[in-house]
């Protein structure tokens, strides 16, 4: 499979998750905030290779989120007066200009959860949930990755963070889990 | 003697109040979240968390527990986490009191540059746009000078922007300006810094 659309935050870093497709050169488009601490990702942009649009990270949320509702457009502040705002439509409201953003309908979504029920009911974990809930909701066919798949009935239907309507396949795999920037604080002297 | 990184992270640290919801960004901004003290502040963090917790202590990260930066972080007892659109919606929303951010460029009228210089330098906006279109006061902490000596305090930014006259306030290694009708106008001095020295790092119109 190539010529692969991929709306995402950022391309995972250099090897790993999505920078494992940019390596193969399945992309041909990003949609995405940020390119940073990818050298690949750069590179190809940088060279023509790949095509970026590059997406405010509010912008590009919303617009998942949008699709999944079934709402094609909405119009917001963000990048009203910046390159962001090329090509699209200007509207004001009270005064204040906004413009015209897309919804997107993604014809799969793959998303990582912490758990899941037998019946696709996920539950996240502390900010792992980002940008999770909205990219399940805007893809035709959505495959969740997770962590555990408990028995239904066992998760706590007030506590669902994403109701399994969106969901159409479970993965239940061992991963890696990396951290990118590890931060640490020094334990007082007693 | 102009502000050295901490001096800067302290000075905007005077911004906050009581109560405040505030979004801090990567590099100088960071710091000031060792100087807010006793005040009661929350802080967001947009990849989907309000109240951001201290670096945690070595053997306690947390891979799920990360900051708009990527770094590990940790929660506290008011920690509330949420996805993306929803972190974003509150930000759009204007419910965030203030949020503080570096800068490339900056000018006299409120128009800031963080986010890309073309042909060299491309890591994208992240949340930048979103954020200074829509919380309620943007505070820019950063050098007044390029490494090359050449004022980052201009009449008109060159570099793409993040926002157009979204800027309210500029805290510099030399001082103080807020962005005011017809220019800037400064509010305070480094200590040790004079009048003249700003002005002299300044190309932006300074108005009484």
């Amino acid at each position: 499979m190539k010529d692969i659309t991929v709306a995402s935050n950022n391309c995972g870093v250099d090897g790993f998750g999505l920078g494992k497709l940019l390596d193969t050169k399945q992309i041909r488009k990003m949609m995405s905030s940020y390119v940073g601490e990818n050298a690949e990702f750069m590179r190809q942009y940088l060279s023509g290779e790949l095509e970026l649009e590059f997406n405010p990270q509010g912008t590009l949320a919303e617009r998942m989120r949008a699709g999944g509702c079934g709402i094609p457009g909405f119009y917001t502040r963000t990048g009203v007066g910046t390159v962001i705002a090329e090509g699209k439509e200007v509207k004001t409201f009270d005064g204040q200009d906004y413009i015209l953003e897309r919804g997107i309908f993604a014809d799969l979504s793959i998303v990582k959860a912490w758990k899941a029920d037998e019946t696709g009911n996920l539950v996240f974990r502390k900010t792992a949930r980002n940008f999770n809930p909205p990219a399940a909701m805007c893809g035709k066919v959505c495959v969740v990755e997770v962590e555990e798949i408990v028995p239904t009935g066992s998760l706590d239907p007030d506590h669902i963070h994403l109701p399994g309507i969106y969901v159409h396949r479970i993965i239940q795999g061992a991963h890696e889990k990396r951290i990118e920037q590890r931060t640490v604080r020094k334990r007082e002297e007693a | 003697m102009p502000w050295d990184r901490n001096q800067m992270a302290a000075r905007a640290a005077e911004e906050l109040q009581d109560g405040m919801y505030v979004n801090l960004g990567i590099g100088i901004p960071t710091l000031v979240a060792n100087y807010v003290g006793d005040k009661d502040i929350t802080l967001q963090s947009e990849n989907g968390m309000l109240g951001m917790g201290p670096f945690p202590f070595e053997g306690e990260e947390d891979p799920d527990l990360i900051n708009a930066g990527k770094q590990t972080i940790t929660e506290l007892k008011r920690t509330a986490y949420f996805d993306s659109a929803t972190s974003f919606g509150m930000i759009r929303g204007g419910k965030i009191a203030a949020a503080i951010l570096g800068a490339m460029e900056v000018d006299e009228k409120g128009d800031l540059a963080n986010w890309m210089i073309p042909g060299k330098l491309v890591k994208g906006m992240g949340g930048a746009m979103d954020l200074v279109a829509g919380v309620g006061r943007v505070i820019v902490v950063m050098d007044h000078t390029n490494k090359h000596g050449e004022s980052k305090v201009l009449r008109e930014c060159s570099l793409p922007l993040t926002g157009k006259g979204v800027v309210d306030r500029i805290i510099s290694n030399l001082g103080v300006l807020d962005v005011v009708p017809g220019g800037l106008r400064i509010v305070e001095l480094a200590e040790g810094v004079s009048e003249a020295e700003l002005r002299a790092a300044t190309e932006a119109t300074i108005v009484d």
